[in-house]
């Protein structure tokens, strides 16, 4: 099928590129090499809405974090994912990181970035008394917020998808060619064709522009590992705690999530390995180090879950967003922090880019920017727990005790996208909890199998060779 | 099956019990026996009976019922008292909260949601397993990596198989048994690794389990690394340090497609905790006194959700217990306060219940903390009783008559385990 515009990679960027271009009269394609989008470095990201203020203004990161930052609001009141403004805090032990504060108040105020302000030991201990109280000062900023990335990254593709995008899943790009009227793409699927190629595969961007004949720049991942810790922990801190750089961390942090638990970290490490998503003893180690001098009641032995993920950092460290020499091949590339953040600025800026490469941007008067609203069945009010239950019984029988998650919400992510386990767990968070699947493995599985018209067997935890059980009587892998 | 119809739910019970397992079924047949009428099973299984469905191997039921039974043909013969005893067992339901008024909000399959009011709660949850993030195991984090107990539920209820070659984590009970239990269904299990110097399931599963299917045991060695991405494909095993750290130059790889984890049982008690019920740091779970009622008033605990059991026997034994005196306390008969409390002392790390009477005779459980061999375990200068060994994977039982309190006038009893 011939489209107008291909997008490879359905991380938050590619998926935010989708949903913006959905706004339009165009043909438009995603392409995503794992078997759900948002499970390569979106899945493992930190959630964080930065506030606006840590980017230099001379940088694109910079000037789009900011940008991006503003538009989290209206996109959550369509798309209905986990988000809130809890606000964070860079905090310092010295009157050197005080100096340091005092300078990022003075260039965020210039961007615009509102809200700021330093808060002495005495508001400090009040607001946060749980963060050592070697603590000298810190710079408050509301503006910052937490987000589910995976949640953004489906319901993002979900109201893509209700507009008219097409997206092909399990389809790794393999060969790009050039023709007369635009690009063909050959790889794990059938082929596509379109006129432009926007590039947004993460890690794998440069791999990708290489393809296009436009190898000009490199990906070196940068792997950060992050520890989840158990619920029993929510409230502790209730903002997000930066601490400034030191000499032996790059800032770990301690984020308070959407859905209540404590996560720490990342840890930031350059690796020459595109697959290696390995947690490591000395990263935990450092972590853990690192977060108890900022805020000393957190303990490993609190940690519930953990995982690492790549950051597409590439050389020069800025974001690499614009046309190339290959007519039609856009690259969105680069894209590591701020740039969860920055993903909603940034599909505006290539849908202008696209313009200006000749693209006819018509706007669709049929857009609907709203996906129907996802019931989070156990924040709801009894009495209206009580009539929903009473309208499908689903609702009342659960699946995941930890996070108590019914049937009928399982089922719901079953039917909006899901078809692994970890689909399910990023979607509804069964599985996500203390007991980690556990209990809700089984259950999850069954639901798959039935929903899906598919033997158990088939269920995988992400796709591809990932199986979780197999038949007695296979000798072989199922 | 048994399934009782949330339509036929009264709103008021006498005694709600929290869980269908071997605690809860034996709790409902304690409060029955006091007298207390109205009585209520929940359960958020399809069927009453807990973990003991899955349990298809014997060894159950030798000190309660004085023969060697299957996990199922034990949770039959309660079950079938259950009924007898006509006490309401309601399954696909789940304890999603209960407030200070001992009114629980229940979540039933069939009805929706229910609130209900008790006038005696017998938490009896039981406990969940320890999970990878709990050891924090670094490496990849594919599939086949999972609970002893979810590799059980796989097995035994369901008939499918987990993988093709297995490396254990963990020697408690349930990896000891899935070690065998595997090897029959014709998977390879490559070795059982243990952290700590010392096995940490029963001596008889090391035996029966490990011994007789030339399962090696590894111990002093641990999990360094998870391989593969999508699927396990291998595991890095290594010998630990005096900081339980592995020591990298003695490692190696184990090609295996599942790694299964038996790393110890948490009790269960997110409820407790909603309802505020004083927890003991050590056990995880609710300090009770001799009658196994909590903190709160009215609200009674037993099994594994108070403290970690090796035989299910005791589990039976313990909730009994808890349900009889929950009945006393819904008929009017509840039994004078405990005037004693019981600290743990020297190599023990817990004793349950935390508090005893002198007027009663009691049956006080404990784990100590290390192996000893030719021990005493002491109560004050009341009563010592001789042990031959004491191991931390085996629970320690003793019985406290009134008699030996006749002359003991304080309010506090050191338990210690000493060498003689």
């Amino acid at each position: 099928m011939n489209y107008d515009v291909t997008i490879i990679g359905g991380g938050v960027i590619g998926c935010a590129i989708a949903r913006e271009l959905a706004r339009y009269r165009l043909g438009v394609i995603l392409l995503e090499k794992e078997c759900e989008v948002g499970f390569g470095t979106s899945k493992s990201n930190s959630g964080i809405i930065h506030a606006g203020h840590h980017s230099a203004t001379d940088t694109l990161k910079g000037r789009l974090e900011w940008a991006g930052n503003q538009k989290w609001d209206s996109l959550c009141a369509a798309l209905g994912f986990g988000f809130e403004r809890i606000g964070e805090l860079t905090v310092a032990f010295t009157p050197e990181e005080r100096a340091t504060l005092e300078r990022l108040l003075t260039s965020g105020r210039a961007k615009g970035v509102s809200g700021l302000e330093i808060w002495e030991p005495a508001r400090l201990r009040r607001e946060e008394p749980n963060l050592s109280h070697d603590i000298i000062a810190a710079l408050h900023a509301p503006t910052a917020g937490v987000v589910n990335p995976y949640e953004a990254c489906f319901t993002l593709i979900e109201s893509a998808r209700a507009n008219g995008v097409h997206v092909a899943v399990d389809y790794r790009v393999e060969v790009l060619s050039r023709g007369e009227d635009g690009w063909t793409v050959k790889g794990t699927g059938p082929d596509v064709a379109s006129r432009f190629v926007v590039n947004a595969a993460g890690i794998f961007a440069d791999k990708v522009a290489a393809m296009a004949g436009v190898g000009t720049f490199r990906i070196h991942p940068r792997k950060g590992e992050e520890y989840l810790l158990d619920k029993r922990l929510r409230g502790f801190v209730k903002r997000i705690i930066f601490p400034l750089p030191t000499a032996t961390s790059k800032g770990i942090l301690v984020i308070p999530t959407f859905d209540g638990t404590l996560m720490v970290g990342p840890t930031a490490h350059e690796t020459e390995d595109r697959s290696d998503i390995t947690t490591t003893l000395p990263g935990s180690d450092e972590v853990f180090e690192s977060v108890r001098r900022v805020v000393p009641g957190i303990s490993e032995r609190d940690c519930i879950a953990e995982f690492a993920g790549l950051r597409a950092a590439a050389e020069g460290e800025d974001f690499i967003i614009g046309p190339t020499a290959a007519k039609g091949f856009i690259n969105v590339a680069g894209i590591q922090s701020p740039g969860l953040t920055a993903a909603p600025a940034i599909a505006e800026m290539v849908a202008e880019i696209l313009a200006d490469e000749g693209m006819d941007m018509v706007a669709r008067d049929d857009f609907v920017p709203a996906v129907p609203p996802h019931v989070r069945f156990a924040t709801l009010p009894l009495d209206e727990q009580v009539r929903l239950a009473g309208d499908d019984p689903r609702y009342g029988r659960i699946v995941c005790r930890c996070e108590h998650i019914s049937e009928r919400e399982t089922v719901d992510a079953i039917h909006r996208g899901a078809h692994t386990l970890d689909g399910i767990k990023f979607r509804t968070r069964a599985g996500m909890g203390r007991c980690q699947g556990g209990f809700c493995s089984w259950r999850c599985m069954e639901l798959l199998a039935r929903e899906r018209g598919v033997p158990i067997t088939e269920i995988t935890k992400r796709g591809g060779g990932s199986w979780v059980i197999r038949r007695r009587e296979d000798g072989e892998k199922p | 099956m048994i399934t009782g119809q949330a339509t036929q739910l009264k709103g008021r019970y006498d005694v709600v019990v929290a869980g269908g397992g071997p605690a809860g079924l034996a709790a409902a047949l304690g409060a029955r026996e006091q007298g207390a009428q109205r009585i209520l099973v929940v359960d958020r299984e399809r069927e009453a009976g807990g973990i003991l469905w899955q349990c298809i191997h014997a060894g159950f039921g030798l000190h309660h019922f004085k023969e060697e039974l299957t996990g199922p043909e034990y949770a039959q013969r309660y079950l079938e008292q259950v009924l007898e005893k006509e006490i309401d067992v309601l399954t696909d339901t789940f304890v999603a909260d209960i407030d200070r008024d001992r009114r629980l909000k229940l979540m039933t399959g069939r009805e929706g949601i229910r609130v209900i009011e008790a006038n005696a709660v017998v938490l009896a949850m039981g406990a969940r397993e320890r999970t990878r993030g709990a050891v924090r195991i670094p490496g990849t984090r594919p599939a086949g990596v999972m609970t002893a107990g979810f590799a059980q539920k796989v097995v035994n209820l369901h008939g499918y198989l987990p993988g093709r070659r297995a490396v254990i984590l963990g020697s408690g009970d349930i990896g000891l048994i899935m070690a065998r239990r595997l090897t029959l269904e014709g998977i390879e299990v490559a070795g059982v690794f243990e952290i700590m110097p010392h096995a940490n399931g029963l001596s008889r599963n090391i035996v029966q389990c490990l011994h007789d299917f030339d399962i090696p045991l590894y111990l002093s060695h641990t999990v360094a690394e998870i391989h593969g991405r999508e699927r396990v494909e291998k595991v890095t095993v290594a010998p630990v340090d005096a900081q339980m750290r592995p020591i990298p130059g003695k490692a190696w790889d184990i090609d295996c497609d599942t790694l299964l984890l038996s790393i110890g049982l948490i009790p269960e008690n997110e409820l407790s905790r909603q309802l505020g019920v004083r927890l003991d740091p050590v056990t995880n779970g609710p300090i009770v006194s001799s009658g196994m009622e909590t903190t709160m008033d009215g609200v009674f605990a037993g099994g594994n959700v108070v403290h970690i059991h090796d035989l299910v026997d005791f589990v039976s034994q313990e909730s009994l217990l808890a349900g009889r005196n929950a009945g006393l306390y819904v008929t009017g008969n509840r039994p004078p306060t405990d005037n004693i409390r019981l600290s743990p002392g020297e190599n023990v790390a817990y004793c349950v219940p935390h508090t005893i009477s002198s007027e009663r005779p009691h049956t006080i459980y404990l784990r100590v903390r290390r192996p000893m061999e030719k021990c005493s375990i002491r109560f004050g200068t009341v009563l010592e009783k001789k042990l031959s060994y004491v191991f931390p994977a085996e629970m320690v039982t003793l019985t406290v008559q009134p008699k030996f309190l006749e002359n003991f006038h304080g309010d506090a009893l050191s338990v210690d385990v000493v060498a003689r």
